[in-house]
C-alpha cells in the first residue's frame, strides 16, 4: 500500500467536504469518500489478501487515513449544522414575553409562614415544637396555671365556654396548656415552643380577632435564670425583626410567672409591646411535679398576628382573617 | 387609675426639675404602664378671675339668645361681657377670662365689639378651660365657695399633669394616690411621706352609742369599722379643691358625704360606704344573703340576690351588696343628718363573686377584689371623720369595730435565691435595701422579710424576687443564652403537614385560615348527617349566627370562595389545614384536682381523656379554571379529576399505599366522589362538589374539592428500596371489553394480580365508550422486567395471558380483538 495514495484520498475528501455547501451535498461527499465504494473502503477490504508483514503496516496507514477523513467529515458536519441552525431556528422565533399557560399563583397563609419561621429558629436551638388541642380542659388552661376560678386574671380574658359548662371545657385562651401538658409528660430538661390557635371573645376589628395565634416558649432546666430569658428574647427578637431591634422588659403581672414582664421592642423608631414573659411561678412547677429546689424555668408568649402586623406593617386584622387571595398571594411560601 | 401630679406631690417630694415624661418613665420601669399623660390647662395664661354676676341683660333680637352680663371682678368698675350660656343667675360666681388671657387652643381673649355691645372678657365653661368635657354651660360657683377677684387658675388647680396608669391585678394597693406616690418615690429615690402616718393615733371623742358592727363569718371579712356621726348639715358644700381632685380622677362630685368617701378611697385605696343612719334598723352585720330575694342597688336597678351573695344587712334586711354597691333604701340623701360609715376589709373572692354575679364592677369592687391593705379600715374611716367634721357641722358619736386585721406572714428568704433566679450577683445588703424601699421589714441577720400591710400579694420568695428585680431595674439583668439542649427536629407529623402545605402552595393553591365556627343550617345544607354532623356548642358564642364548632373544612372554604367571588375573583384554588370538632365523645364533668400538688397519674389520665379528640384535616377547593384564560383561547377548567389528583398526591407524599373506590359522601356529588383507603380505612375524599351546594353559594359549576384526614394517616414506614433493575423491559398492550359500570381500578387491580411479580408497571392508555350495548373498552400497557435476565417472548406472553385471565375472572372482561 502506497502511503501517498492514502494521503491523496485524504486530501480529496477534505476538499470535497469543504466544498459541500449544505448538509445534502455533504452527504453525497461522505458516500464518495467514506462509503462502501470509496477508495479507502476498498483498500481496507483488500487488506485480507496481503501478506502478514505487509498487512500490519498497510492496516495502520489505512486506519489512520480513515480516522483523518472521518474527522474532516465531522468538522464539516458541525459547521454546516451550525449554519443551518442559525438560519432555520431563527425562523422559529416566538415572543417569549407572551403570557404562558400556567396554574394559579398559590401560597401559604402568612401566619403559617411566620409559624414555620419561628419553629425553625427554635428547632435550630434544640427546642421541640409541641402542639395541643384547641378545645381544652379548663384545668389545664386555667387552674394549673395559677388562675383559680375567682382570680381577677380570669376576667382579663373573655373565654369561650363549651356546653355543658360543667364540663369545664373551653376554647383555649392561650397556648399555655401545652406547656402544662409538656411538664406533666416529660421530666426536665424541657426546651419547647408551642405555636397554635387561641380564642378570646373579642369582637373582630382592626387589631383584634376572636380567633388568633400565639407562640409560647418554655424552658425548665437546672440553673435557668432571668438572664437566660432575656438572652433568648433578644435572640428571638433579632430573628424576627432584624439585627437592629432592641428589647425592653417591663415589670408586669401574670399568674403563671413570677417575676413577670412585658416584652417591648424598639422597632421603626418606637416602643411596641410584643409579648409577655417571666420566670415560671414555682407554684406552677410544683403542680406539674417538678422539684423547685432543683429546677427553675422561664416562659414567654407572643401573638403571631401582632408579630406579623408589626413586622410587615399590616394595618388591618381583617386582611389576615378573611382569606382574600389578593392578600395571601403576596407572601408566596415565605422564601 | 388616674393620678394628678398636684396630688402626688403631697406625698412625695418631686422637684420641679423632674419632668412628667421622667415620672412616666420611672413608673414604667417599676411596672406601671402609663397609658396617657394628660396636660390640663396646657397653654392657659391669665388673667382668669372669679367674678360675681351683678346684672344680666337678655338680648333676644339676634338668631341666638345671648346675655350681656355685668361682672364684679373685684375691680373698681363693673365689667360687661357678652355670654351665650344661660345656666346662671344674678349672684352666682363664675370664672371670667379677662382681655390678655389665653385659653387652651391658643385662644386669645381681647376686648371686642359684638352684638352691638363691647365685651370686655369671656365667661368660661369647663371645656374652654381645658379641665373637662362639660360644655353644656359655664362653670357656676356659689358665694362663699371662692373669693371674688381671686386667681381662678390657682384656686381651681387648673394647670396640672394627670397620669393615666394601667394597674396590674396583683397590685391593688396602687389603685390609690398613696400607692402610686410610693412607687414614684421608690423608682426615683425621692422622699415619701405616708399619709397614713398622720392618721395613726387619731382619736375621736365618744359622745354616745354607735351602730353595732358584726362580721358573721370571718372568712368573708377580716375587719369591720363602723363610725357613727350625727348633726350633719346636708347643705354643707364640697370644698373646691376636693371637687377638683375628684373631677381630675374622672369621677363626678355628688355631695359632701359621698365625695369624702370617694376622696378617701382615691387617696388611700380603701372603699368606704356611708349609710343614712335613720334607715338602719338595729346594727349592721356582714353576712350572706341566705336566700334568693330582690334588692335595689343605688343605681336604681332591681337585682335578684343569690343566697351566696355577701351583704351588709341590718336586723331586718340587706342594705348593701358588700364591697360592690350600696342599696337605694339607705343611701345618703339631701336630708340625711346622721350617718353610719362602713370600712371593711372584705375577702377578695367574695367581692369578685358579688361583682361577677351581678355584672357590676364598681370603683369599690375593683379595689376590694384585688385585696386592700387590712390596716386601712381603721385609718381610712378615721380620715373620713377627720374630713367630714372639719368641713361641716358633723360630730363623731362612736366607733365600733369587729374582727381584726390579718397581715401577710413573714417570709424567710435564702439570700442566694434572688441572685440565682435573676442570673447576676446582688449583695444581700442591696436586696434588703430594695425590699425596705417597697415597705418590707427586713431582719438582715435572720433573712426574715415581713411584707408591708398593703402587700398581700407578697407571699413567696419569688414574689420578693420580682420586687427586687423591678426596684433594681429589669434593664440591669444581663442577656445570656441558656445552655444548648440536645438536638431537636420537627416530628414526622409536623414535617408531613409542612410538606403537604408547601406542595399545595406550589401547585397553585392559596392557603386560608377560617374561624372554626359554624351553625346547624350550614351543617344541614352540606348534607352532613349522623356522627359527621354532631358537634360541640359554644355556651357564649360571638354571635348566635355561628354557635357550633365546625365538623368539616369544606364549608369554610366554600364561604371564603364565595367572598372572593363577590370581590371579583373568578378562577382560583384554596386550601386550609386545621382541626375539626366532631362530638364523638360526650363531655364529662370537669376534673379539677388541687393546685400546688401534682395530680396522681390516674387523675392526669382522666383530664387528658376528658378532652375530646380533634381530628386534623387538610382540604382544598378548586374553583373555575385551572389555568389562566388568555390569548391562546379557552383554558382548562378544574374537574373532579384534579381534586382526586391532589388527594392522591398528598398520600403519595406521605409514601402511603392506597386504594380508591367510588363513594356517595357529603358534601360531594354522589356520582363523582372518590374515597381513598389506607389500611382498610377511608382517609380521604375527593371529587366534584355537590351541584346544589355550588348553586347555593354561587360557585362555578363543576368546582371540585378534596379533604384528607391527616391525623388518620398511619406513619410512613422506613423505606427499604428494591434494587433498580437494569435488564431490558418487555412491553405488552392489552385491550379489554367490560361493562361500563366496572371501575377501571378494579380491572387494573385484576390485571396486576394475574400478571405476577415481574410486572413492573401498568397504565391505562385508552378508554373507548362508543361500543354500545353498555360496554366500554379499556386498553392498558403492561411493562414486565426481571432483575437477572432478559425475558423471553414466551415468558412475556404467558404473563400477559395470566393477567387477562385474571381480569376475565374478576371483572368479566373479554379481550378486544382488532
Amino acid at each position: 500500500m502506497n502511503p501517498a495514495d492514502v494521503e491523496s484520498w485524504i486530501k480529496a475528501a477534505e476538499k470535497a467536504f469543504l466544498d459541500a455547501t449544505d448538509l445534502e451535498s455533504l452527504k453525497t461527499a461522505r458516500l464518495a469518500h467514506l462509503g462502501d465504494k470509496a477508495p479507502i473502503s476498498l483498500a481496507s477490504r483488500s487488506l485480507g489478501t496481503l501478506a502478514p508483514e505487509e498487512k500490519a503496516s498497510s492496516g495502520k496507514v489505512i486506519g489512520e487515513g480513515k480516522a483523518a477523513i472521518t474527522a474532516a467529515l465531522q468538522k464539516a458536519t458541525d459547521k454546516l449544522e451550525s449554519e443551518r441552525d442559525a438560519k432555520v431556528l431563527l425562523e422559529e422565533v416566538v415572543d417569549i414575553t407572551l403570557p404562558v399557560k400556567r396554574s394559579h399563583r398559590g401560597g401559604l397563609h402568612p401566619i403559617s409562614i411566620i409559624k414555620n419561621e419561628i419553629s425553625d429558629f427554635f428547632i435550630e436551638q434544640g427546642y421541640a415544637v409541641e402542639e395541643g388541642p384547641e378545645l381544652e380542659s379548663g384545668w389545664l388552661n386555667f387552674d394549673a396555671l395559677n388562675i383559680p376560678p375567682d382570680h381577677p386574671a380570669r376576667t382579663m380574658q373573655d373565654t369561650f365556654y363549651i356546653e355543658p359548662v360543667e364540663s369545664g371545657m373551653v376554647l383555649r385562651t392561650q397556648t399555655s396548656p401545652v406547656q402544662i401538658r409538656s411538664m406533666l409528660e416529660h421530666e426536665p430538661p424541657i426546651y419547647m415552643i408551642c405555636p397554635g390557635r387561641t380564642f378570646r371573645a373579642d369582637e373582630l376589628d382592626a387589631t383584634h380577632s376572636p380567633v388568633f395565634h400565639q407562640v409560647e416558649g418554655l424552658v425548665v432546666d437546672k440553673g435557668i435564670t432571668m438572664a437566660h430569658l432575656k438572652g433568648t428574647l433578644d435572640n428571638f427578637a433579632q430573628a424576627m425583626f432584624g439585627p437592629d431591634v432592641t428589647t425592653r422588659l417591663r415589670p408586669s403581672f401574670f399568674p403563671f410567672t413570677e417575676p413577670s414582664a412585658e416584652v417591648d421592642i424598639f422597632f421603626n423608631g418606637r416602643w411596641i409591646e410584643w409579648g409577655g414573659c417571666g420566670m415560671v411561678n414555682p407554684k406552677v412547677l410544683t403542680t406539674c411535679g417538678i422539684d423547685t429546689d432543683v429546677y427553675s424555668g422561664f416562659a414567654f408568649g407572643m401573638g403571631l398576628e401582632r408579630t406579623l402586623m408589626v413586622r410587615h406593617n399590616i394595618t388591618d386584622m381583617h386582611d389576615i382573617v378573611e382569606g382574600d387571595l389578593r392578600f395571601t398571594r403576596q407572601f408566596g411560601v415565605g422564601l | 387609675m388616674r393620678a394628678p401630679l398636684s396630688w402626688l406631690k403631697e406625698f412625695v417630694d418631686i422637684p420641679n426639675s423632674i419632668s412628667a415624661d421622667q415620672i412616666s418613665e420611672a413608673l414604667i420601669r417599676v411596672g406601671f404602664e402609663v397609658e396617657e399623660i394628660i396636660q390640663e390647662g396646657a397653654g392657659l395664661t391669665g388673667p382668669l378671675k372669679f367674678a360675681k354676676v351683678v346684672t344680666i341683660e337678655e338680648i333676644t333680637e339676634f338668631k341666638k339668645h345671648i346675655r350681656y352680663v355685668g361682672l364684679d371682678c373685684g375691680e373698681k368698675e363693673i365689667r360687661y361681657v357678652i355670654c351665650g350660656a344661660t345656666n346662671f343667675k344674678v349672684g352666682d360666681i363664675i370664672v371670667a377670662a379677662l382681655p390678655g388671657a389665653v385659653l387652651p387652643g391658643d385662644f386669645h381673649i381681647t376686648a371686642r365689639d359684638t352684638y352691638g355691645k363691647t365685651s370686655n372678657g369671656m365667661i368660661c365653661s369647663a371645656r374652654e378651660l381645658g379641665i373637662g368635657e362639660d360644655h353644656s354651660g359655664i362653670m357656676v360657683f356659689a358665694e362663699g365657695d371662692v373669693e371674688i377677684g381671686s386667681n381662678a387658675i390657682v384656686a381651681l388647680e387648673i394647670s396640672d399633669v394627670i397620669f393615666d396608669i394601667a394597674i396590674n391585678p396583683d397590685r391593688g394597693y396602687a389603685l390609690s394616690i398613696r400607692g402610686i406616690a410610693r412607687e414614684i418615690a421608690g423608682s426615683l429615690a425621692l422622699k415619701f411621706t405616708d399619709p397614713v402616718d398622720a392618721l395613726r393615733g387619731l382619736q375621736f371623742t365618744e359622745t354616745g352609742k354607735g351602730v353595732a358592727a358584726k362580721i358573721a363569718d370571718l372568712e368573708t371579712a377580716s375587719v369591720f369599722y363602723l363610725r357613727t356621726i350625727s348633726d350633719f348639715d346636708p347643705v354643707a358644700k364640697v370644698p373646691i379643691w376636693m371637687r377638683r381632685r375628684i373631677e381630675k380622677m374622672g369621677m363626678r362630685s355628688i355631695s359632701l358625704v359621698v365625695d369624702i368617701t370617694n376622696y378617701v378611697m382615691l387617696e388611700l385605696g380603701q372603699p368606704l360606704h356611708a349609710f343614712d343612719k335613720s334607715k338602719i334598723s338595729g346594727g349592721l352585720t356582714i353576712k350572706r344573703a341566705g336566700k334568693a330575694q330582690k334588692f335595689i342597688t343605688l343605681d336604681g336597678q332591681e337585682r335578684n340576690l343569690d343566697p351566696d351573695d355577701l351583704m351588709v344587712c341590718d336586723d331586718k334586711q340587706p342594705l348593701a351588696l358588700a364591697g360592690t354597691m350600696g342599696g337605694l333604701y339607705s343611701e345618703i340623701t339631701a336630708t340625711t343628718t346622721d350617718i353610719a360609715l362602713e370600712a371593711v376589709r372584705f375577702d377578695p373572692v367574695c367581692v369578685a363573686r358579688n361583682s361577677r354575679r351581678h355584672k357590676l364592677s364598681s370603683e369599690a369592687s375593683r379595689r376590694l377584689e384585688r385585696s386592700v391593705d387590712p390596716s386601712l379600715a381603721e385609718f381610712a374611716s378615721a380620715r373620713f371623720v377627720q374630713l367630714l367634721t372639719s368641713h361641716s357641722s358633723a360630730k363623731h358619736v362612736a366607733t365600733v369595730m369587729d374582727g381584726q386585721p390579718k397581715f401577710t406572714p413573714v417570709i424567710t428568704l435564702d439570700p442566694t435565691y434572688i441572685p440565682r433566679l435573676l442570673g447576676f450577683d446582688i449583695p444581700w445588703s442591696e436586696i434588703a435595701r430594695n425590699l425596705q424601699t417597697i415597705g418590707c421589714d427586713v431582719d438582715e441577720k435572720t433573712f426574715q422579710v415581713s411584707p408591708p400591710d398593703w402587700r398581700s400579694d407578697l407571699l413567696t420568695p419569688s414574689d420578693l424576687a420580682e420586687e427586687v428585680a423591678r426596684m433594681i431595674g429589669y434593664e440591669k439583668i444581663p442577656s445570656i443564652l441558656p445552655p444548648r439542649p440536645k438536638h431537636a427536629s420537627l416530628t414526622p407529623t409536623q414535617k408531613r403537614r409542612r410538606a403537604i402545605a408547601n406542595m399545595l402552595a406550589s401547585r397553585g393553591l392559596a392557603e386560608v385560615q377560617t374561624f372554626p365556627f359554624t351553625n346547624q343550617e350550614t351543617i344541614d345544607q352540606m348534607g352532613f348527617v349522623g356522627e359527621r354532623a354532631a358537634t360541640y356548642r359554644i355556651a357564649n358564642p360571638m354571635s348566635e349566627e355561628n354557635p357550633l364548632m365546625r365538623v368539616h373544612l369544606i364549608p369554610g372554604l366554600v364561604e371564603v370562595a364565595a367572598r372572593n367571588i363577590s370581590r371579583g375573583a373568578k378562577d382560583f384554588a384554596i386550601f386550609e389545614m386545621g382541626s375539626i370538632f366532631r362530638s364523638a365523645q360526650k363531655l364529662i364533668p370537669a376534673v379539677s384536682p388541687d393546685f400546688l400538688k401534682r395530680p396522681d397519674e390516674k387523675t392526669i389520665k382522666q383530664i387528658y381523656q376528658s378532652v375530646p379528640p380533634q381530628a386534623f384535616h387538610v382540604a382544598g377547593l378548586l374553583v373555575g379554571k385551572a389555568e389562566n384564560e388568555d390569548w391562546q383561547g379557552k383554558a382548562r377548567a378544574y374537574t373532579w379529576q384534579d381534586a382526586i389528583a391532589f388527594a392522591e398526591e398528598i398520600l403519595d407524599l406521605c409514601n402511603l399505599k392506597y386504594s380508591i373506590k367510588r363513594s356517595d359522601f357529603a358534601p360531594w356529588h354522589p356520582g363523582r366522589c372518590a374515597e381513598l383507603i389506607v389500611d382498610g380505612r377511608a382517609v380521604a375524599h375527593a371529587g366534584e362538589v355537590h351541584p346544589r351546594i355550588l348553586a347555593n353559594y354561587g360557585l362555578p359549576e363543576r368546582s371540585a374539592a378534596f379533604a384528607v384526614g391527616l391525623s388518620a394517616l398511619p406513619d410512613s414506614d422506613l423505606v427499604k428500596p428494591t434494587r433498580v433493575g437494569t435488564m431490558p423491559a418487555a412491553v405488552q398492550d392489552v385491550a379489554l371489553i367490560i361493562d361500563s359500570n366496572v371501575s377501571a381500578k378494579d380491572v387494573e387491580a385484576a390485571l396486576r394480580a394475574g400478571a405476577g411479580e415481574l410486572l413492573e408497571s401498568i397504565s391505562l392508555f385508552d378508554r373507548y365508550d362508543k361500543l354500545g350495548d353498555g360496554k366500554i373498552s379499556l386498553a392498558f400497557t403492561l411493562t414486565f422486567r426481571a432483575q437477572d435476565r432478559t425475558l423471553t417472548g414466551a415468558e412475556v406472553s404467558e404473563m400477559r395471558s395470566a393477567a387477562v385471565v385474571s381480569a376475565q375472572k374478576a371483572t368479566g372482561a373479554t379481550l378486544r380483538t382488532a
